[in-house]
């Protein structure tokens, strides 16, 4: 039969072909290698998309305005990861040796594969910028020495949170007796607060549910049902994705009011509210960085970038929130790559040199002003004891057209967290056998 | 003409009953082996391992499991990532709680303990047939998904769980070449294992179940003996594939990697390899998982300036068009395709 030749010859034609194109291809000298693991596709493409445009879209204003990063040119390469995790480890080993100098750092923007590559890294010297994601525990870059979770932990943004509703209430102690609950996202990601918020239920006294909604997240009736029941004082809304508007929805059906909501920092996007039309009005979350095209970067991006048709997506979505913290994770890989070329010389780094730049990264207002971030970038300043450089952020609110900051900066109490930080930490070393240890 | 065994006679007993009677094939195999364990080794890059070889060579493990169960003994299974789950936890826990434990010890222990748990969740197939096995396993698959994100213990209190170095015998494993030779060595030591496991009684007996299980019954088959082995061993395989997915390819995981879509996965590997075959559940395996990364790969590598989110919907398409394809060419997989080609290959040059 004709099918059964034709299916015999594809797989022999297959079998043949399939070494070749597993081959390497040959590079070029002097250029820095930047990978880019995103999903563009799955049920987290909403959220993902965005951020790989802005990401992509920096390193793009780097090569026309500036030729690259001090003379030294961004060769960009994404890999799609659909935010499985198999793929993104196939996608960071496809990757990791490109360039002639190899990757210079690995956001994943997943928290899994975070974790999947916190393994890898240190093999391959290559560091892992989790921007806002990732274990809180690697905030201890002696254990850690490869992971910058910078601009803070889900222990901060826990904290970050439990202040504002502290300060809300009129004082920490008005807290007791209350009722918090929290939905989150049944992943490592979502559990990753409730260790901070347990230990605070227990300081100050007041009653914690944590409710764990499954990936991807669109059925989360039950929930809902249950909080319709406990009435909390207040949610907090860890999601990701569909997640997100989801839970918004289900809140409007269950007259739950959105003031009492608060999401974390990725629970806080246009693509989040969108979706729940009105109802997400009066809706809280975290933000690290304003939305909107604000900053100066922004304008810029427009001449050098789209005027010359070459953004990556579309004009009116520059400065969406998930936009905006894909131009920050660019802006820190390309000012860490910056900050070890003036160590290392002007030549394209290896990522054991960008990881220096990452360690000793000082982005200061000055410095942030220059780069064309002002308004949109906090001051960063990393180091050994803290891989997070600053642990701040902003609680802003959606008037169903646009975000709006409603708070000013609160910082994450260090004192109470760094124990906890100190403790998880030394117990992953113990588990890995890892010495700790501040390496310059 | 190159498949020929004309002047091949057998004339002993364990001629008649070898592996692999056919000159040809045994010349085959011992190259695809000589490749494998020196050819590779000689020309693969570091990615070739780690991106590819590793997690193919793993899931083909997987699908073997599978393919005893659900090939030979008619059982189909969707709670393959919750036995793979099940394995990789166990002898997680077994490094870690159990000092100075030898890590293959705790592997293929961990295996042991998927084995367990498939047994129990075996059981109701006595009572439940075909399509509703499938739902009942897809329950276990749902219930031990829910038991390693829910119970932290499995985890150790951690957000997720850190496989340990890879040392055996004091010889470590930390290169991707010495990890595609360790898993290259299981997973070969495994198939055979497989392969005489189907040829014999416990074989036979699986088969005989899967072709009408009340025949078997009454020639003498133990059902609830039979059905229950069959969980057991494809548990183990499972299992032990789920370890070595956690400790030699990721490395750290969380419950995530093991869900339903593996399940899915390994199935449709098992499909499209071809049920009752040890062959089948590799290219299967290879089908499955190589496929679309080459798919992938293929605009980069020709310089095609196509987006990426345009690359991975190409993928999604060519490869779901392909298992159509497939699949309408040779219902019975890959296996049987091979088979066709043998004998095309036999009359080669001069078909009827």
């Amino acid at each position: 039969m004709q099918f059964t030749r034709l299916a015999l010859g594809l797989a022999g034609a297959a079998s043949i072909a399939a070494p070749l194109a597993f081959s390497a291809p040959a590079q070029a000298q002097n250029e820095q290698f930047v990978p880019a693991l995103v999903y563009r596709t799955g049920a987290y493409a909403p959220n993902g998309i965005p951020f790989a445009n802005g990401r992509k879209d920096y390193f793009a204003l780097l090569n026309a305005r500036d030729g690259g990063i001090n003379g030294v040119k961004i060769v960009y390469e994404e890999c799609e990861t659909g935010y499985a995790t198999d793929r993104g480890v196939e996608c960071y080993e496809r990757l990791k040796g490109k360039g002639p100098t190899g990757a210079a750092a690995f956001s994943p923007l997943s928290t899994g594969i975070t974790f999947a590559l916190t393994e890898k890294a240190p093999a391959d010297k290559i560091p892992l910028l989790t921007m806002g994601y990732g274990r809180a525990d690697s905030v201890d870059g002696s254990v850690f020495q490869w992971n910058f979770p910078l601009t803070g932990s889900y222990w901060d943004a826990a904290n970050i949170l439990m202040q504002h509703i502290a300060r809300q209430a009129g004082g920490a102690d008005k807290l007791k007796g209350k009722r918090l609950a929290l939905v989150y996202h049944d992943s490592p990601y979502g559990k990753e607060p409730i260790a901070v918020l347990e230990e605070a239920s227990k300081r100050l006294g007041f009653k914690f549910d944590a409710m764990p909604v499954t990936h991807p997240g669109v059925e989360q009736k039950s929930t809902w049902l249950q909080i319709r029941q406990n009435r909390p004082d207040w949610v907090f809304l860890w999601g990701w994705g569909v997640m997100n508007s989801t839970s918004i929805k289900e809140a409007v059906a269950v007259n739950y009011p959105r003031e009492k909501m608060f999401g974390v920092w990725w629970s806080g996007a246009e693509p989040d509210v969108l979706p729940a039309g009105d109802g997400a009005k009066g809706y809280y979350s975290l933000a690290l960085h304003v939305a909107g095209a604000v900053a100066p970067v922004h304008q810029e991006m427009i001449k050098h970038v789209y005027d010359k048709g070459q953004g990556a997506g579309k004009k009116e979505e520059i400065g969406e929130v998930l936009y905006n913290r894909g131009l920050m994770d660019g802006l820190f890989v390309a000012e860490a790559i910056r900050t070890a070329m003036g160590k290392f010389g002007n030549k394209p780094m290896t990522g054991e040199q960008v990881r220096w730049g990452f360690e000793n990264l000082n982005l200061t207002n000055e410095r942030i002003k220059q780069l064309g971030y002002e308004g949109l970038a906090q001051p960063v300043k990393v180091s050994c004891q803290d891989h997070a450089g600053v642990h701040s952020a902003r609680v802003q609110q959606w008037d169903g057209k646009k975000w709006n900051f409603v708070s000013d900066v609160y910082r994450a109490n260090q004192d109470l967290l760094r124990p906890m930080i100190k403790e998880s930490a030394d117990k992953y070393a113990k588990e890995k056998n890892i010495k700790a240890g501040c390496v310059s | 003409m190159l498949y020929r065994e004309t002047g091949q006679y057998k004339t002993s007993y364990s001629a008649d009953q070898a592996m692999f009677p056919i000159l040809q094939d045994r010349v085959g195999l011992v190259l695809i082996l000589i490749v494998a364990f020196v050819g590779v080794p000689m020309v693969a890059t570091q990615y070739t391992y780690t991106g590819i070889l590793i997690p193919f060579l793993i899931l083909a493990l997987a699908a073997i499991g599978l393919n005893l169960l659900t090939g030979y003994c008619g059982q189909v299974s969707l709670g393959t990532g919750g036995f793979m789950a099940v394995g990789a936890y166990a002898a997680y826990n077994l490094v870690i709680r159990v000092p100075d434990i030898n890590i293959l010890l705790a592997i293929f222990l961990g295996g042991g303990i998927s084995a367990l748990v498939g047994v129990l969740f075996g059981l109701p197939s006595l009572r439940i047939k075909g399509f509703y096995l499938a739902v009942a396993t897809l329950a276990a698959q749902f219930f031990l998904d829910w038991l390693f994100i829910r119970i932290k213990w499995f985890s150790n209190y951690a957000p997720n769980a850190n496989a340990p170095d890879l040392v055996i015998f004091g010889v470590s494993f930390s290169s991707p070449l010495e990890r595609y030779l360790f898993v290259l060595t299981i997973v070969c030591f495994m198939a055979l294992l497989a392969k005489n496991l189907v040829r014999s009684r416990v074989g036979r007996a699986w088969m005989a179940v899967r072709d009408m299980d009340i025949a078997a019954e009454i020639i003498g088959i133990r059902l609830l003996h039979t059905k229950l082995l069959a969980f057991a061993v494809s548990s183990f395989y499972c299992g032990v594939a789920g370890a070595l997915w956690a400790f030699v390819h990721l490395g750290a995981w969380e419950p995530l990697t093991f869900d339903v879509n593996r399940s899915f996965q390994v199935l449709f590997m098992v499909i499209i390899g071809g049920l009752g075959s040890i062959l089948g559940s590799i290219l299967g395996a290879a089908f499955i998982f190589a496929i679309p990364i080459l798919i992938n790969q293929v605009p980069a590598t020709f310089g095609m300036p196509i987006s990426t989110a345009l690359a991975a919907h190409l993928e999604g398409m060519i490869f779901g068009s392909l298992i159509i394809f497939f699949l309408i060419a040779e219902p019975h997989g890959f296996a049987r395709l091979w088979q066709i080609g043998k004998e095309k290959l036999r009359l080669w040059p001069f078909p009827h």
